[in-house]
């Protein structure tokens, strides 16, 4: 009966002990971190984890955000949809007021209807998928990285409003990557009212296009888009300029490669390209690249900087905020403007970054030149 | 009807650079019923050498005419001392064994060589400078055929009639055929077939090499693993031909030409490969052996 009472005293003691912290010192802002950090995409996971927890060391160290320190919750989801379900879970049900990540398309997806029901922002610096942001399905979502299309819309948008081109032909080496771009630029253009004339795959590898070409020629087309490598792409210039075809020829960043500029010779002089902005030699990407080999004593891996962009952003909402509500967090990405190691972004009423993409380059005396 | 012309001609000239490749496949394997996969290893390393020695002299100051001729030369004299060499090590040594052998060892040849390139060299795509001469005469007509183009088509219907003129009237001709018809018995009656067989490998080898240098010409490129895929499509146009047969190689390879081109400009360059396999089940249902390729009786 006694040893009872002691137990009982010691819970009641115990409970008001923790109760009295959980009252007195403020509590902390947890945010989660998903994504792969083992198995086979570790590599694309990890330099993520790295990127929040030197943000989160920043503010930390100047005091947390409104007077709350920032902790981190970090779980692996091997890029692999049913785990991040779980992960999701896990993570709901540790309060997190939001999560950085996940980091491939598929986990990303299946986490999301998760926080959307639970009302958590998600941001993510590498799941590329359009239809993420563009369904309009997760106004919890966000990235701090580029869709897969937004290179096929720059692409069209240049050829519409800067060349004002009527016709097009459309070629591809039948790779995902490729003809993903092919098919983006087809549709952008149609439903700009651009006649796409030709629409064909290309074998990777073959030692003469010029029966494609010569169709090409037959079209009267106003540019050529091609979706594809560098490979074929200097075979294409050449042949198509050796028969005579001057019109303009645009890609993405297959080709945006100097090895394309070698190859092809006088003949890549004036192709279009679009590519992902440099965005390294922006001074505060130098800081945190800096800090991450200080810290870690590596470089840091890929989407660091993406990663880095998306903390920054999410912390400096917390802040503008005063809050850790969803809408308000929500209110604040889409309407405050941030300087990050990206740039100064901000974000569209779907989630998308604005101020931080794609440009449009030229090859011009031998050198890829930015266009905008 | 221009288009058709456009479409005739750049099939045409698509036809001759497998032609150029389809020749030294079917030459071996008219002598020795090899299938010399190694064919189009040599073709890029003869492609190589004329770079690496073209640079050479370029850098040397010697005109283009002279860096054209001697890279050539060469890089024919190279390929030439490779094809000799491989047939010794690799083939020689399983010319009693089961056929399949030999094939084997000419796959296990073929991947040597590529992952030599691809380690001494670069995995790099190198751009090919064009040496050749470009005729001013056939610049108003550049959107039917270039310079390099005609002298690919020209160098091999030249080769086509070297190649038979040898087969057919020379004595070393008569020696190649009496071994393609039976190795044994040519040799009992005085044939050095070891002599012969080497010939056929070297000449082969230079015919793949001035292939590589005029073919990388043509496409202002190079790299480790373009052999492998010429030789494919220079392979099924000499099956087309019926293997074996010289005409049969050039002619198998114009009809895949044709094909491919037609094939692209009507249709589309997305079924290229499809036209090209589907005119080569279609000739061999018809002639088994190939559009020109004899019926070999067999042998009891």
């Amino acid at each position: 009966m006694k040893q009872r009472k002691m137990v009982f005293a010691t819970i009641v003691s115990l409970v008001l002990f923790f109760g009295a912290q959980a009252v007195f010192a403020a509590p902390t802002i947890k945010i989660g971190v998903a994504g792969a950090h083992s198995g086979d995409l570790a590599s694309y996971g990890l330099p993520t984890v790295n990127a929040a927890k030197l943000v989160v060391k920043e503010y930390n160290d100047k005091g947390g955000i409104n007077g709350q320190k920032v902790e981190l919750v970090i779980e692996d989801d091997q890029c692999k949809p049913e785990i991040a379900t779980n992960v999701a879970a896990k993570l709901v049900s540790t309060k997190v007021v939001a999560v950085i990540g996940h980091i491939c398309s598929g986990a990303t997806k299946a986490a999301l209807g998760i926080y959307k029901d639970s009302k958590l922002v998600c941001i993510s610096p590498s799941a590329t998928t359009p239809p993420l942001t563009q369904s309009g399905e997760y106004p919890n979502f966000f990235r701090t990285i580029a869709p897969d299309d937004a290179q096929a819309r720059l692409a069209t948008d240049f050829l519409v409003n800067d060349l004002k081109v009527k016709k097009i032909a459309v070629l591809h080496d039948k790779g995902d990557y490729g003809k993903g771009f092919a098919e983006s630029v087809k549709e952008f253009a149609e439903a700009k009212g651009v006649q796409v004339a030709l629409f064909e795959g290309i074998n990777p590898g073959a030692p003469d296009y010029s029966a494609v070409v010569n169709k090409v020629g037959n079209a009267k087309v106003d540019a050529v888009v091609w979706g594809g490598y560098h490979p074929e792409a200097s075979k294409l210039v050449q042949q198509m300029k050796e028969k005579g075809i001057n019109v303009a020829f645009i890609s993405e960043d297959g080709i945006k490669d100097n090895t394309f500029i070698e190859v092809a010779g006088k003949y890549a002089e004036g192709v279009y390209a679009t590519g992902p902005t440099d965005t390294s030699s922006n001074p505060m990407a130098t800081k945190a690249i800096e800090a991450h080999k200080k810290e870690f004593g590596s470089e840091p891996g890929a989407f660091f900087l993406n990663a880095y962009a998306a903390a920054q952003a999410l912390l400096n909402a917390i802040a503008k905020a005063k809050s850790t509500d969803y809408d308000k967090i929500v209110a604040a990405l889409q309407s405050e403007y941030v300087d990050t190691v990206l740039g100064r972004i901000t974000f569209d009423k779907k989630g998308d970054i604005v101020g931080y993409g794609n440009s449009l380059f030229q090859v011009q005396n031998g050198k890829f030149v930015v266009l905008k | 009807m221009e288009y058709f012309i456009k479409l005739f001609l750049s099939g045409t000239a698509k036809g001759s650079i497998y032609a150029l490749m389809a020749l030294g496949y079917t030459m071996v394997y008219g002598i020795i019923q090899l299938i010399n996969f190694a064919h189009g290893e040599i073709y890029m390393i003869g492609g190589f050498t004329a770079l690496i020695l073209g640079g050479f002299f370029f850098s040397k100051g010697m005109p283009v005419s002279l860096v054209l001729v001697f890279s050539i030369l060469l890089s024919i004299m190279y390929a030439a001392a490779f094809g000799f060499t491989i047939e010794k090590i690799a083939y020689k040594p399983l010319r009693e064994k089961p056929r399949l052998s030999a094939l084997i060892s000419a796959i296990g040849v073929s991947i040597i060589l590529q992952n030599f390139v691809l380690l001494s060299q670069t995995e790099k795509f190198l751009p090919f400078p064009n040496y050749l001469p470009e005729f001013a005469w056939l610049l108003p007509y550049k959107e039917y055929l270039n310079s390099t183009q005609l002298i690919i088509l020209i160098t091999t219907a030249i080769i086509m009639v070297l190649l038979t003129l040898l087969i057919k009237f020379t004595r070393m001709g008569k020696a190649m055929r009496a071994t393609a018809q039976d190795m044994h018995m040519a040799q009992l009656v005085g044939v050095d077939i070891n002599q012969v067989i080497s010939l056929t490998f070297v000449i082969g080898s230079a015919l793949a090499a001035i292939g590589g240098v005029l073919i990388c010409s043509y496409m202002g490129q190079i790299n480790y693993y373009i052999g492998f895929i010429a030789g494919i499509k220079a392979f099924v146009a000499a099956v087309l031909g019926g293997i074996g047969s010289i005409p049969g190689a050039v002619l198998g390879s114009f009809v895949l030409g044709w094909t491919e081109s037609f094939g692209t400009g009507y249709v589309s360059s997305d079924y290229e490969d499809a036209f090209a396999f589907l005119i080569l089940i279609i000739i061999l249902l018809i002639k088994p052996d190939g559009i020109l390729g004899r019926t070999r009786r067999q042998k009891v």
